[in-house]
């Protein structure tokens, strides 16, 4: 019997597929000869993160939708079919519990991460040229999680669910003429029902993430082809060696992607800690008024989103002025819109000569905090009635109303700050802090 | 700058501690108590489940609380035939809708939905649960200090007796139920306790799987972490060597020096 040479086979195998296939020559370019600075610091673990919570939400998603009825009938209980599924899972499915969970609390990780993912590309310039589509792709995956989450939260059928869905939809008949049959065209009916429901699910578990998938390739497609920034803001592609590999650079595999496996561990200690000891978040990730099945004839006092869409909840809730003698609401959707689309401009909003907050002056840091602190109120005041006051007696309403201006103006004078801005020279090399 | 940029991002904080209004006494916590989830349970079944159902929430569920498929059996299975049915209701939903206003809500998750900023979903039905008085002026003759106007009478009135609300606002107990206060506020007590246990049945297990999932993580980190330094170790030397081939500069120099014409 003659002896199988196994290295022998495997490089066969490989060969034949890379005949075929452009395997290792992806693997190369993707991963082990992809250069990738060596000063990345801990505000570059969360693309990689945001990915992880991609692939749980995904998987989870699959398992929850083999036991989810998308079904706004009454079951012989009383309750409707879509929400006792929910509590079927949570029950009566194996492990269905920690399923659900981990989709639950995947949605508020997905968007905590993706905030943070985009607060680094604001602290070191990574939307600069030349990674511009690399920033357009990513502000395309953030609106599409904003839809996937909007779609997703009515499934369970919940009272928040109706109404959070109902509030929204009826967003869109503010718009002049078309307003009232295009709301009508999205709910499938005159008030949020079962059409919406199944059509919800369509979107949730079909549509978005289909599109979700295809941003996220481009996305990183065209960090690849460009190389990623890094906090000294500075292109390691300048300095290269005789080989023509950036002498800064680093192999991503091996290098960082055990660094990452450090990050990944790290991360899921937190997600456990929220999904094994306080799945609910303390209402901010399973709001409390969400365990009472939707009731379209009881609307709850106090409506209010879940905390990641709080701050552009503020800015809608913010106008009342109706401008033109255009509904108020109007304005209302049009500046929530533009909270979340400014975002886009911002490669051609910030002229400023260095990309890293590390050289830049003591203006961008000022108002880059005072935004961030801004950003937070508009969030908190989000999950409030319009009514709150804090402390008891200084009303939020004015302050979310001067925040929300100041949030618009931040972006619109950047041009003007950024380049006036008093900025300290960049280095030649990244340094290693 | 720093302390002054901290000051602010914490404005917020304090500021949320401000502004509860409704006040809920604080429910014990008898979540690991079995003789009192299981006494709980037998006052769910004898006074709630004739109106209310639990959907939801199997019979033969109840082993989490200690108890055998026999004893619920015996004790506890008035509204299903088999002990693998649910806690559904014999009364008809049209016909409790024409009595109460509203069909009576079903239950499995009440503990949970009944949370709020002022207080747990517990303390809540706690607080609801033992303020019932006297009203004239409502159709069943009871009105609630957490809930008011509620569509629900007084169902435990027996065991607790009658309130009425003085002028001061505060409940005074005019007629006495079988039960003293405190025995009537300890079996409200092992209630809640049941309803809270009904709303997440797999609360417990879900922490204690917790504490074994995180020590896991905890051991994964320590070797995840010897493999990024044992990796980085290496990579720092050749880094080194890069730019030393680069600079043509000695060891002791820093591998960042910029050089004049490089």
């Amino acid at each position: 019997m003659s002896k199988v040479n196994v290295n022998a086979l495997l490089q066969g195998t490989l060969n034949w597929v890379d005949e075929r296939f452009p395997l290792t020559s992806n693997w190369k370019a993707h991963l082990s000869e992809y250069y990738a600075p060596k000063n990345f610091n801990f505000w570059y673990f969360f693309g990689s993160l945001a990915m992880l919570v991609l692939v749980i939400q995904i998987v989870t998603g699959i398992f929850l939708t083999m036991h989810v009825k998308p079904d706004a009938a009454l079951n012989a209980s009383g309750v409707p079919v879509a929400f006792a599924s929910v509590e079927y899972i949570m029950r009566d499915v194996s492990w269905g519990w920690l399923i659900r969970y981990m989709h639950s609390t995947g949605a508020s990780a997905f968007f905590l991460v993706v905030y943070l993912h985009m607060f680094r590309g604001l602290l070191y310039g990574s939307y600069r040229k030349p990674r511009e589509l690399i920033w357009l792709f990513g502000i395309g995956i953030f609106l599409c999680l904003m839809g996937e989450a909007f779609f997703g939260y009515l499934l369970p059928w919940g009272q928040m669910s109706f109404w959070g869905a109902q509030v929204i939809v009826n967003l869109f008949s503010a718009i002049p003429v078309s307003g009232p049959d295009l709301s009508i065209w999205l709910r499938g009916d005159n008030v949020v029902g079962d059409a919406t429901l199944n059509r919800f699910f369509a979107f949730h578990v079909i549509a978005m993430p289909l599109v979700l998938l295809g941003l996220v390739g481009a996305h990183i497609i065209a960090l690849h082809e460009v190389g990623s920034n890094n906090p000294d803001g500075v292109e390691i592609k300048k300095k290269k060696d005789a080989n023509g590999i950036p002498l800064d650079g680093i192999p991503f595999h091996p290098y960082y992607t055990v660094k990452d496996i450090v990050g990944v561990v790290v991360f899921l200690m937190v997600f456990s800690i929220v999904v094994f000891f306080m799945p609910e978040g303390g209402g901010y990730f399973l709001e409390y008024n969400n365990f009472f099945p939707a009731d379209p004839l009881q609307t709850p006092p106090h409506i209010a989103p879940v905390w990641y869409f709080t701050p552009y909840y503020s800015l809608l809730r913010v106008v009342t002025y109706p401008l033109f003698g255009i509904y108020v609401k109007f304005w209302g959707v049009v500046a929530m819109g533009a909270g979340t689309l400014i975002f886009a401009f911002l490669p051609w909003l910030d002229r400023s000569p260095v990309k890293s907050i590390r050289y830049r002056g003591p203006m961008t840091k000022w108002l880059l905090s005072i935004w961030i602190v801004g950003f937070f109120i508009l969030g908190f005041l989000g999950t409030k009635d319009p009514a709150y006051k804090f402390f008891g007696f200084i009303p939020g309403a004015p302050i979310a109303q001067l925040l929300s201006v100041y949030y618009f103006l931040f972006f619109l004078t950047m041009p003007i700050w950024s380049s006036l801005d008093r900025c300290k020279p960049e280095p030649d090399r990244v340094t290693m802090k | 700058m720093k302390k002054f940029l901290t000051a602010i991002l914490f404005a917020p904080v304090l500021a949320f501690a401000a502004g509860a209004t409704l006040h809920l006494d604080s429910a014990p916590d008898k979540a690991t108590d079995m003789a009192a989830l299981q006494n709980g349970a037998k006052i769910f079944v004898n006074y709630c489940l004739n109106c209310h159902s639990a959907s939801y929430m199997r019979y033969n569920r109840l082993k989490d609380i200690g108890l055998s498929d026999a004893q619920i059996k015996d004790n506890l299975l008035f509204t299903a035939d088999k002990v693998g049915e649910p806690m559904k209701l014999a009364m008809q939903r049209a016909e409790a809708k024409a009595w109460f206003g509203a069909a009576p809500p079903d239950l499995s998750v009440i503990a949970r939905a009944r949370a709020s900023e002022h207080g747990s979903g517990a303390d809540w039905l706690y607080t609801y649960l033992r303020t019932f008085y006297r009203d004239e002026n409502r159709p069943t003759g009871w009105n609630n200090v957490v809930f008011e106007n509620v569509g629900m009478p007084h169902v435990l009135w027996e065991l607790q007796g009658e309130q009425v609300m003085g002028a001061d606002h505060k409940l005074q107990l005019v007629k006495p139920g079988k039960m003293k206060p405190q025995e009537f506020d300890a079996a409200i007590g092992d209630l809640v306790a049941y309803l809270k246990y009904m709303g997440e049945p797999v609360a417990e297990f879900r922490k204690k799987l917790g504490v074994i999932v995180l020590i896991f993580l905890a051991v994964l980190f320590v070797f995840a972490y010897a493999l990024k330094r044992e990796y980085w170790k290496d990579i720092h030397k050749l880094l080194f060597l890069y730019v030393n081939a680069y600079y043509g500069a000695s060891r002791n120099e820093r591998a960042t020096r910029p050089q004049s014409g490089a």
